[in-house]
C-alpha cells in the first residue's frame, strides 16, 4: 500500500488501511508529531476515534486524489452552489464555506489561484462577483484544476447564454445536473463541452 | 428545498420526502429526488439505506436516464453498504458493450468510488484485463473516466495493473504526439489536457518502466512535451499547456531520467520561477522543492538562489511558504550562512502566520550547516531577540546543549548572554537562556567588566519581577550557582540570596518553592553545595529535536493551519502537563531529594524531568537512555507507563481521553526504560474491565493495553452479525513473537478469527477480522486468550471480548397504538416477566433513560402516563429466532431510588429471561469483576454504594393491573 501525504510517499501494511486511513486523519489534524520513518509505530497505540473538524480527510485520503468540495460562492460569501464528494456534517461544511470565503476574498487577483486549506489546497478563480473553489489535494495538479474551473464556467456560459449570478440562483438544479454531467465522484467526467450541452438538450426534452 | 437549505436553515424533515422522491415513476420527480438527496444526505445517513432497493433497481433498469440519475447519485454518496450491494450491478454496466458511453463513464466513476469505499469490489478475477481493454476505448468521455478509475486501482496495487502500463503510454502518445482527437475533446488547441495529466498520474504509480521500447517511446512524448511549451497569451491556453508540463516533470522525475533531461527540467523550472504570472511561479517553486528531493541537482538550483530570495518578499503568502521550503530544502554548507541571514532579515518583516515555522527553520539550518560554532550561537540568540514568541522552547534547550558540550564556546556564550541582558527589554525566553548559561558559564567571564558574580546577579534579578513563574526556577538555579562560583564567598551577596530563597520557599507554585527550600538547604551546607551544584555534564551527543520536528513538520505542508493546529495541540499538551503534575510531581520530589550522586546536579535532573514533561509532542526522544541520569529517568518515566502504581490508572485515563497526545509519552517511555525492567511482570495499562465496560457501550476503543502491545477494536453490526476487527499493535522497537490469540466463544455465539499472524514487527500493527454471528440469546461473553512473548517474557491475557447481548439489539421507536396491543398479547410467563429488583444504583430516571439508550434500548417516553416509569422497547436479532421485538417496562419509586419493578415482555421465553438479567445486571451495581476471568482491578462498572431495599410501594402497580 502506498501512502500519499505531501510531497512524500510511503509504503505501508497492506491489511492496515482501514484504520490507517482513520488514524491519520486524526493524526494530521492534530499534527500530531509523526515520524514517517517509523511509519506504524503510533497506529499501536492510538484510539481510534475521529475528530469532527478531520473529517475532510477521512475519505481517500490513501487511495488516490480527488475534488474534495466545490464551493461558488459570491463575494458576500453567500454559497450559490455546494457540492461535497467527501461526507461532511452540515454544521463541518457550514464552517468550511465560511473559512473558505474568507481565505479567498480578500486575495489580490495578482495573487497565485492557490491557496492551502487546512491540509488541502483551495484553487479558486473568479468570475465578476464569483468565486468558484475546488478544494484538491495538496499534490494534485493545480492548473489543470484550474482550467477545470474554466471549463465548467464556459458550460455554464454556453448553457445559460451569457452566465450571470442570478441565472445560477433561479436555475440551480440545472446547475447541479451540469456539474454532475461534468464532474463525478470528485473526478473529471466528461472534457467535450458539445457532450454535456447535447447532454443537457435530452434532458430538458425529457421534462 | 435546496434552496432553503443553501440558505442556511435546516430541512431535516424533508429528507424523507426526497428520499422517498427517488422512487417516483416519472423523470422529473425522479430527478429531483436525486438532486436533493445527493446534496442533503451524506454517505453515513440513515434514510441511504431506504434507497439502496430502489437505486439498485434503476441501475438494472433498462431506462438509460435512470440508469445515469442513479449512478450519479451512488458516485456522489454512495457508502460502504452501496459498495456491497451495488458494485457487481455497476461493473456489469461498465464493460456492456450495449450501454451509451454516457452511462459507462458514470458507471467507471461510481465504480471508482464504490472502490474507494471498500477495495474489495474490484477484486474479481480478470477485471485486470477488462480494465485494460477499457484503456483501447475510443470514446474520450469513457477513456477519462476509466483513467481516474485506473489511478485510484494502481495507486492501490501497481503489480496487478502491470498489463496496462503501455496503454498508458499508448494513450499519451495518441494525445500529445499524434493529436488524434476530435475537435470537441480539444482545450484551446491543447488534445484534452487533463486526460494527459491524469495518464502520466497513473504512470507515476509504476516504479519503473522496464521495456525498453515503452521506455523509449514515453521519453519521447515527454521531450516533446517539455520543449513543445511556450508561454503563450491566451490565460487558458497556458495554464492547460503548463499543466500538462509540470505533470511531465513530476513523471520525468519520478523516472528518474539521464542527466540531460534532467538539467533541461532545472533550467524550465529556473525559467518558470523568474516570471511575473504567480501561478507559474508558485508551481516553479513548489516543483524545485520537490526536485531535491528526488535527485541531486543541488548544485544547478543554487543558481536560481537570489531569485528565490526575492520571491520571499513576494506579496502573496503562498509564493512565500513556497519560497521558504524551497529555501529550506536548498541549504547546504556553502550557502548555509547566507541563506540563515536572509532568513533572519525576512523574520523581522515576516508576518505571524509564518514566524513561527520560519524561526524553526532557521534554527536547525543554522545548526546542520553551521560553519563554527560561535556563529551558531550568534544566530540562536538573534533568533530569540527577533521573535521570541515564536522560539520554541526546544530551540533554546538545544543551544544550551550545545554550549554546555563545547567548552571552547562557553565564555563566549556568556558574553553573548551578558550582552543581551542590557537591552532595555527582553524576550522572556531570552531570560531563560542568558541566565541558564551565566549561572553554569558566568565565572568564566568574571574578570571581565560588569561581569563579577555580584554584577550579574543583579542584573538578571532586575529581570525577575518581569517574568512568568516558569521562569523562576531557571533564576533560582542560577542565583545558586552564582552563589557557588563566589569564591571567597561574598556575605552580601550571599544574604541576598537566601532572601530571595526565603521569600520563594513559601511560593505557591511547587516546583519554586521546592527549588528555593532545596536550594537554600544546600547553600548552607557549603562544601556539598560544590558537589551538587558542580557544572553540568556534557549532553551525549544525539539528533536534534529539531530537526526531528522539522521533519515531521515538513510533511504535512499545509502551513496554513500550523499555527492554528499547533495551538491547539500545544494547548492538549498542556492539559496533559498540569494533569500529570500532581500524578508524577511526589515521586519526582522525593527522588530528587534523595539523589546523592556527585557530579550530578540536581539542576539537571529537574531539567529533564522538565523537559520531559512539557513536551510530550514526540520530541521526548530529548530525554534519552544514555544520559548519565538514566537510572534516574527510567524512575522517574518508569511510573508514567511501565509500571501499574496507583499513579498509572490517572496516566491511563489520559491515554483514554487525550490518546493521541500521549502516545508518543508511553511509546518513549517504554523505549527509555533499560532492559532489566523486562523481567518485571507486564502490567496492563488502565483497567481491563473498565475497558471492557466501555466497549459494550460503543463500538471501537481499546480494548486491553501493556507496555508492549496495546489491542484496539473496531467493531460493526448488523442484525444478527457483527464484524470485529481486532488492531493489534506493537508498541515496541523489537518484535512481539509468539503471538497467539484464541477465541473461546460461548455456546450462542460463532465466532471466527481469521489467521493471527506469529510475529508483530516492531511498531506495525496487525488487523485480525473476526466474524461474529449470534445464534440464540444468552449474556455469555467471548473471550480472547491473548499470549506473546516479549524478550523471554511470556504474557497472556484472557480478555472478554465486547460481543454482549446489547450488540445484537436494534432500537426502534414504538407508538401507543403499537405498543400496547403488543404489550398485551405477550401476557405472563414465559414471555413476560416481572421481577422487583432491589439494590439498584440509584439515579434519576433521566440518567436512567440514558443508560437504557446506549445500551440500544429505545426508551419512548411519554407512552407509560407515570412519569416515574419508563418504557423501552427494541428489537433482537438472532439467527434462531425471527427479529424478535422487547418490549420492557420500568417502574421506579421516586421515594426510593434503589428498588424497581421490571417487566420485559418479548415473543421469545429464553430472551425474555436473559434480557430481563442482562438489564438487571447493569442496573444492579454487582462488581462485574467477579464474572470476568481476568480483571486486573476489580472495577464496578459503576461503584456506587447501594443502600438496602425498603418497602415495596410501587404506585405503578395498579397501571401494570390495567395494562
Amino acid at each position: 500500500m502506498r501512502i500519499e501525504l505531501g510531497h512524500r510517499s510511503f509504503v505501508c501494511h497492506a491489511h492496515a488501511l482501514d484504520f490507517a486511513r482513520n488514524l491519520f486523519a486524526s493524526c494530521i489534524v492534530q499534527r500530531l508529531e509523526l515520524n514517517w520513518k517509523t511509519k506504524l509505530c503510533l497506529f499501536s497505540s492510538i484510539e481510534i476515534h475521529l475528530i469532527p473538524s478531520c473529517s475532510l480527510l477521512n475519505f481517500p485520503l490513501i487511495i488516490g486524489r480527488m475534488i474534495r468540495f466545490i464551493l461558488l460562492q459570491n463575494r458576500q460569501g453567500k454559497t450559490r452552489l455546494a457540492k461535497y464528494y467527501v461526507p461532511l456534517e452540515d454544521s463541518e461544511k457550514h464552517k468550511v464555506e465560511y473559512e473558505v470565503h474568507r481565505l479567498v476574498v480578500n486575495r489580490d487577483p495578482k495573487f497565485t489561484n492557490f491557496v492551502e486549506f487546512r491540509t488541502h489546497k483551495v484553487i479558486y478563480r473568479r468570475y465578476a462577483g464569483l468565486f468558484f473553489s475546488l478544494c484538491v489535494d495538496i499534490t494534485d495538479n493545480e492548473l489543470a484544476y484550474l482550467e477545470c474551473i474554466h471549463l465548467f464556467v464556459e458550460i455554464l456560459d454556453h448553457f445559460f447564454s451569457n452566465v450571470c449570478e442570478l441565472d445560477l440562483v433561479f436555475n440551480f438544479h440545472k446547475v447541479y445536473l451540469i456539474l454532475d454531467e461534468f464532474i463525478l465522484a470528485g473526478e473529471l467526467q466528461e472534457t467535450s463541452k458539445k457532450a454535456i450541452i447535447e447532454r443537457m438538450g435530452e434532458l430538458e426534452k425529457l421534462e | 428545498m435546496l434552496y432553503i437549505f443553501m440558505l442556511g436553515y435546516d430541512v431535516d424533515f424533508g429528507h424523507m420526502e426526497a428520499v422517498s422522491l427517488i422512487s417516483a415513476p416519472k423523470y422529473p420527480e425522479k430527478q429531483v429526488g436525486y438532486i436533493v438527496t445527493s446534496c442533503l444526505l451524506n454517505e453515513n445517513h440513515d434514510f441511504l439505506r431506504l434507497a439502496i432497493n430502489t437505486v439498485r433497481n434503476d441501475i438494472i433498469g433498462r431506462n438509460e436516464t435512470f440508469q445515469c440519475l442513479a449512478l450519479t447519485m451512488v458516485g456522489n454518496i454512495g457508502g460502504r453498504d452501496f459498495a456491497e450491494s451495488l458494485a457487481p450491478d455497476v461493473q456489469k454496466l461498465l464493460i456492456s458493450s450495449s450501454c451509451r458511453p454516457l452511462v459507462r463513464k458514470k458507471a467507471a466513476l461510481c465504480l471508482l468510488r464504490l472502490f474507494r469505499k471498500n477495495p474489495d469490489v474490484v477484486n474479481v478475477d480478470g477485471w485486470v484485463d477488462r480494465m485494460a481493454q477499457l484503456l483501447d476505448e475510443r470514446d474520450l468521455g469513457v477513456l477519462t473516466s476509466s483513467m481516474s478509475l485506473l489511478v485510484a486501482l494502481v495507486s492501490n496495487n501497481h503489480e496487478a495493473y502491470w498489463s496496462c502500463l503501455p496503454k498508458c503510454v499508448k494513450t499519451l502518445e495518441r494525445l500529445a504526439r499524434n493529436q488524434d482527437i476530435p475537435q470537441e475533446y480539444t482545450y484551446y488547441g491543447i488534445p484534452s489536457p487533463w486526460l494527459q495529466v491524469k495518464t502520466m498520474r497513473a504512470l507515476q504509480y509504476f516504479p519503473t518502466i522496464e521495456d525498453p521500447n515503452t521506455r523509449r517511446s514515453l521519453f519521447e512524448v515527454l521531450q516533446r512535451i517539455l520543449m513543445g511549451t511556450d508561454v503563450v497569451k491566451n490565460v487558458n491556453k497556458n495554464n492547460a499547456s503548463h499543466a500538462v508540463l509540470f505533470e511531465a516533470l513530476a513523471l520525468v522525475m519520478h523516472l528518474d531520467a539521464e542527466k540531460e533531461m534532467m538539467s533541461q527540467c532545472v533550467a524550465l523550472l529556473g525559467k518558470f520561477i523568474a516570471v511575473r504570472e504567480p501561478n507559474i511561479r508558485y508551481l516553479g517553486l513548489e516543483n524545485m522543492t520537490r526536485m531535491l528531493l528526488v535527485t541531486d541537482v543541488q548544485d544547478i538550483i543554487k543558481r536560481h538562489q537570489a531569485q528565490i530570495i526575492t520571491s520571499l518578499k513576494d506579496p502573496d503568502i503562498s509564493i512565500r511558504r513556497r519560497a521558504l521550503d524551497l529555501l529550506y530544502g536548498m541549504c547546504d554548507i556553502t550557502n548555509a550562512k547566507d541563506i540563515v541571514e536572509e532568513l533572519l532579515q525576512y523574520l523581522s518583516t515576516a508576518e505571524f502566520a509564518m514566524r513561527e515555522e520560519l524561526s524553526l527553520k532557521a534554527a536547525i539550518l543554522a545548526e546542520k550547516f553551521a560553519p563554527d560554532l560561535s556563529w551558531y550561537v550568534d544566530v540562536i540568540l538573534q533568533l530569540i531577540d527577533k521573535a521570541g514568541d515564536f522560539v520554541s522552547d526546544d530551540i533554546w534547550f538545544r543551544v544550551v546543549q550545545f554550549v554546555t558540550n563545547n567548552e571552547d564556546l562557553q565564555p563566549y556564550a556568556a558574553a553573548k548572554a551578558r550582552e543581551y541582558l542590557d537591552k532595555p527589554a527582553i524576550h522572556e525566553t531570552m531570560v531563560k537562556v542568558s541566565a541558564y548559561l551565566l549561572g553554569e558559564f558566568g565565572h568564566l567571564l568574571a574578570r571581565r567588566p560588569g561581569c563579577s558574580p555580584k554584577e550579574l546577579f543583579s542584573i538578571i534579578h532586575e529581570k525577575l519581577p518581569t517574568v512568568l513563574s516558569s521562569t523562576i526556577p531557571i533564576l533560582l538555579s542560577t542565583y545558586a550557582k552564582i552563589l557557588m562560583h563566589t569564591q571567597p564567598p561574598d556575605p552580601e551577596l550571599q544574604n541576598q540570596i537566601w532572601g530571595i530563597f526565603n521569600k520563594y520557599e513559601s511560593c505557591i507554585d511547587a516546583e519554586i518553592q521546592q527549588r528555593a527550600v532545596e536550594y537554600h538547604a544546600l547553600s548552607r551546607k557549603g562544601a556539598s553545595l560544590m558537589d551538587i551544584l558542580a557544572e553540568m555534564p556534557k549532553f551525549p551527543e544525539r539528533q536534534s529535536a529539531l530537526i526531528k520536528k522539522a521533519e515531521d513538520t515538513e510533511v504535512d505542508t499545509a502551513e496554513q493551519s500550523a499555527i492554528k493546529l499547533r495551538a491547539q495541540q500545544q494547548m492538549s499538551s498542556a492539559l496533559v502537563v498540569t494533569d500529570q503534575r500532581p500524578a508524577n510531581g511526589t515521586p519526582s520530589g522525593i527522588q530528587l531529594s534523595l539523589v546523592k550522586v556527585p557530579s550530578m546536579s540536581i539542576n539537571e535532573d529537574q531539567n529533564m524531568a522538565e523537559q520531559g514533561l512539557s513536551h510530550e509532542n514526540g520530541i521526548l526522544s530529548k530525554v534519552d537512555p544514555q544520559t548519565p541520569s538514566a537510572d534516574l529517568l527510567g524512575d522517574l518515566l518508569g511510573p508514567l507507563a511501565i509500571e501499574g502504581p496507583p499513579g498509572t490508572d490517572v496516566q491511563s485515563q489520559q491515554n483514554i481521553v487525550s490518546g493521541l497526545e500521549n502516545v508518543p509519552n508511553t511509546v518513549e517511555a517504554a523505549a527509555i526504560v533499560p532492559v532489566e525492567e523486562q523481567t518485571n511482570s507486564v502490567q496492563p495499562i488502565g483497567s481491563i474491565a473498565e475497558r471492557f465496560h466501555a466497549l459494550c457501550l460503543k463500538d471501537s476503543g481499546v480494548l486491553y493495553e501493556d507496555p508492549y502491545i496495546q489491542i484496539g477494536i473496531k467493531a460493526e453490526w448488523r442484525a444478527h452479525q457483527g464484524r470485529v476487527v481486532l488492531f493489534l499493535g506493537n508498541k515496541n522497537t523489537s518484535p512481539l513473537v509468539s503471538v497467539h490469540a484464541i477465541i473461546l466463544p460461548p455456546s450462542h455465539l460463532k465466532i471466527e478469527l481469521s489467521l493471527v499472524p506469529d510475529t508483530i514487527p516492531p511498531r506495525a500493527q496487525v488487523q485480525c477480522p473476526l466474524e461474529v454471528v449470534n445464534l440464540r440469546p444468552s449474556r455469555d461473553v467471548a473471550v480472547l486468550d491473548f499470549s506473546y512473548k516479549f524478550g523471554n517474557n511470556m504474557v497472556n491475557a484472557k480478555l472478554r471480548l465486547p460481543a454482549v447481548l446489547n450488540k445484537f439489539l436494534h432500537p426502534i421507536s414504538v407508538s401507543g397504538d403499537e405498543f400496547f396491543p403488543q404489550w398485551r398479547s405477550l401476557s405472563g410467563p414465559p414471555l413476560k416477566l416481572q421481577e422487583v429488583v432491589r439494590g439498584v444504583r440509584p439515579m434519576p430516571l433521566l440518567d436512567m433513560a440514558n443508560l437504557f439508550n446506549s445500551f440500544r434500548l429505545m426508551v419512548s417516553p411519554g407512552l407509560d402516563p407515570n412519569p416515574n416509569n419508563l418504557v423501552a422497547s427494541t428489537t433482537y436479532y438472532s439467527e434462531s429466532t425471527r427479529p424478535m421485538l422487547c418490549l420492557i417496562r420500568i417502574e421506579t419509586d421516586p421515594a426510593d431510588r434503589t428498588q424497581l419493578r421490571m417487566t420485559v415482555a418479548s415473543g421469545d421465553p429464553t430472551l425474555t429471561f436473559e434480557l430481563k438479567e442482562f438489564i438487571k445486571e447493569q442496573l444492579v451495581s454487582i462488581p462485574t469483576a467477579l464474572r470476568s476471568p481476568m480483571a486486573a482491578t476489580p472495577a464496578p462498572p459503576i461503584p456506587q454504594p447501594t443502600s438496602p431495599a425498603a418497602a415495596l410501594t410501587d404506585p405503578g402497580a395498579m397501571l401494570a393491573g390495567l395494562l
